[in-house]
């Protein structure tokens, strides 16, 4: 994963409340393989008219929204599917960190293992957000993970919260997977104890194989 | 000790007995008991075989193939697109590589995921269950914690059989009161839904109870579970009692005999204590919820059938109008607008929302003897619901309507096996999401339980099931 440690760049306001992962990724597009990146299916639907032109109105589509590489959306950002290919999309796009005042759960961890920054602010903050963005010119934004403040060209700050294991992860560019099995010793004590405890699980049933 | 006496939830029971490494804040080390498998996998495969790993105890896996299925055959030839087959052949050889238990598409067994683990009796009371599905929410009716995960995790409980979690916050909805006649299990998760909103139960843990939900029989308890993730929260549970115990004594894969017996002793101490803390309460009076149907383009959008359309001009914050104005466009319907008069062009029904017996029961109930004034489908959850269905001869009755009786799988839920709602198409359907584009590209979805997507059918539009069969 790569590190993240501030970044500073364009910023698209995101309308609309409860944006499901749906709409961030058609379930269609699922079957891609991630080596072609999946940057194109990015709100796909939103974005293109069935015979593949763009939709002018779409935000994504207009300068210099079309260089985003933050997304500042409504409440409830990312709910619906668990599909990882949604922040696949986002991420391939060149979107590093999404403001919001909530997200749907599982978005949110999905984002922490691709090097995507959640923020999250209250949503009268987020609200002013959407609004200054519309109406700039130079819709710029600054995400700053080392110091959890985001900031914007006029000097405006606002400060946010994230997990430290999470921080600390995102900064560095931790492998989970890696670090996790650093720990295989006490998980495989925990596993002797926890069979030995519940033993009616006898040993998982295997017919089917 | 005072230690031993603090009166706990369930869910925190549940998540006690399971933590690995604890951390004061942020995320502790779960152990995982079982990992379901569907064939979205295959990043999580993908990621293994390029780190040169393999499922670490493949034995607590389980995979089916459902999104993908082809509903008319068995085959993955008989899927519209090879791209479609290709999908569910590469599920086969992911299941072989990892030495997965798994059922093929040809097993008789083969359904939604979320469909079988119960059935088989895979998922049982006081186990973790993961699935990279976020409806897996579903499976805590039987008394576990169960919940989506996305791929980078499902790769990460491959290998370690274990999970970084923030253990969420626990929220306890108790439902009071009697449902009335014609009032199913989905009205009175839709109805949750729209009283706390669509996010209402982020970062929490859900847990219903109250009279209402003792007396759902499980099939009903798996339709109000699967619908907690459309409140925002990833999972939800209902504590087992003697109709958990019932329903699963038998289940193939549940515990026989003495392991029975010990399971059985184990579970009955996992409802909440009296006294047990939450971090949130909240009470839904059960008699007032009325069949229910969606208008929008969220499950919060819902109303009781004897509603009208909303007018977004009624509502103050502009955000939430602006939300609510896209909505209406989408669906193509007017403010106020008698919900009972909008006109449907097809019904879906099935799903692992609504795609049991007993739900096939339901709709059957109402098309007995009468047609359907629209196209659909009907889509078994399981290959065993499929064959107890056409046991009972519900076929006969939905073949009769003029409605097709295909193969399990979750087909036009989320339109990803070639069957899809056309643009602009209006659908009657007993899934859980009304999401933009959902059931197919421009797809108009009301969601609704089946007996009331049965009347739907019957008369052609959004109707008050109760008038047809009475209430
Ligand atoms: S039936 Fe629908 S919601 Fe359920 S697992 Fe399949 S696609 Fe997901």
């Amino acid at each position: 994963m790569q590190p993240f440690i501030s970044l500073t760049g364009i910023a698209a306001p995101i309308q609309g409340r409860n944006i499901d992962t749906d709409q961030i990724l058609p379930a269609r597009f699922l079957k891609a393989d991630r080596a072609r990146g999946y940057g194109q299916f990015f709100f796909h639907d939103a974005r293109f008219e069935a015979d593949g032109r763009e939709k002018p109105d779409f935000v994504l589509n207009r300068e210099p929204f079309r260089h985003a590489t933050i997304v500042v959306a409504d409440e409830n950002f990312g709910c619906g599917s668990s599909r990882e290919g949604a922040v696949y999309a986002l991420h391939d796009f060149g979107v590093r960190a999404v403001i919001a005042p909530s997200f749907g759960d599982i978005f949110y961890n999905n984002c922490l293992k691709n090097g995507v920054v959640p923020v999250q602010l209250e949503r009268a903050v987020v609200t002013g957000l959407l609004d200054r963005l519309r109406a700039e010119d130079r819709p710029e934004m600054t995400v700053d993970l080392e110091n959890l403040r985001i900031g914007r060209p006029d000097g405006a700050q606002h400060a946010f919260a994230l997990d430290p294991f999470w921080r600390e992860c995102l900064l560095q560019g931790v492998d989970e997977i890696q670090l996790t099995l650093g720990s295989l010793d006490r998980i495989e004590a925990f596993e002797r104890q926890y069979r030995a405890d519940m033993n009616w699980l006898g040993e998982p049933p295997a017919a089917a194989r | 000790m005072a230690e031993a006496a603090r009166p706990r939830s369930i869910f925190d029971k549940i998540w006690d007995r399971h933590v690995v490494i604890a951390r004061e804040n942020g995320p502790s080390l779960l152990y995982i008991d079982r990992n379901i498998i569907h064939e979205g996998s295959f990043h999580a495969f993908n990621d293994l075989r390029t780190r040169g790993l393999k499922p670490r105890r493949p034995e607590q896996m389980f995979g089916v193939p459902d999104h993908y299925a082809p509903t008319h055959g068995r085959r993955p030839e008989d899927a519209p697109t090879e791209e479609i087959a290709r999908m569910i052949r590469v599920f086969d050889d992911n299941m072989r590589w990892g030495e997965v238990p798994h059922f093929s598409l040809q097993d008789r067994r083969q359904g939604i995921v979320h469909i079988i683990g119960p059935e088989q009796g895979i998922t049982l009371p006081g186990l973790t269950i993961v699935c990279s599905d976020s409806h897996t929410s579903t499976q805590g009716a039987l008394g576990a914690i169960a919940f989506g995960i996305g791929q980078s995790e499902s790769a990460l409980v491959m290998a370690t059989q274990t999970l970084w979690q923030v253990k969420p916050k626990t929220l306890r909805i108790t439902v009071t009161g009697r449902r009335a006649p014609g009032v199913e299990a989905k009205d009175v998760i839709l109805t949750i839904i729209r009283t706390i909103g669509a996010g209402g139960a982020s970062g929490y843990a859900v847990e219903y109870a109250g009279p209402v939900i003792q007396g759902l029989s499980v099939e009903e308890r798996l339709t109000v579970c699967n619908m907690s993730i459309e409140a925002g929260a990833r999972s939800g549970m209902v504590a087992p009692d003697d109709t958990t115990l019932s329903y699963l004594h038998g289940r193939p894969y549940a515990p026989k005999d003495a392991a029975w017996d010990a399971a059985v002793a184990y579970w009955r101490t996992l409802p909440s204590d009296d006294g047990a803390p939450f971090d949130r309460e909240i009470e839904i009076d059960g008699s007032a919820v009325a069949p229910t149907v969606t208008w929008g383009t969220s499950p919060e959008d819902a109303l009781a059938i004897s509603d009208r359309v909303p007018d977004p001009a009624d509502i103050p914050d502009a955000q939430k109008r602006g939300t609510a104005e896209r909505a209406l466009a989408y669906m193509g319907l007017t403010p106020g607008t008698p919900l009972s008069e909008i006109a449907i062009d097809r019904v879906f029904i099935g799903s692992c929302t609504n795609g049991r017996i007993q739900d096939l029961r339901a709709a059957a109930a109402v098309l007995k003897g009468r047609k359907s004034a629209v196209p659909g489908m009907v889509v078994p959850g399981s290959g065993l619901v499929k064959e107890a269905a056409e046991a009972e001869g519900l076929d006969r009755i939905f073949k009769d309507a003029g409605l097709e009786w295909r193969d399990a799988g979750c087909s036009m839920c989320s339109a990803i096996n070639g069957d899809v709602v056309g643009p602009q198409e209006r659908c009657a359907s007993t899934s859980n999401r009304n999401f933009v584009g959902r059931q197919g590209p421009g797809a108009r979805t009301h969601l609704m339980s089946p007996a009331m997507a049965a009347a739907a059918a019957v008369t052609g539009r959004l109707t008050d099931v109760r008038r047809l069969v009475g209430g």
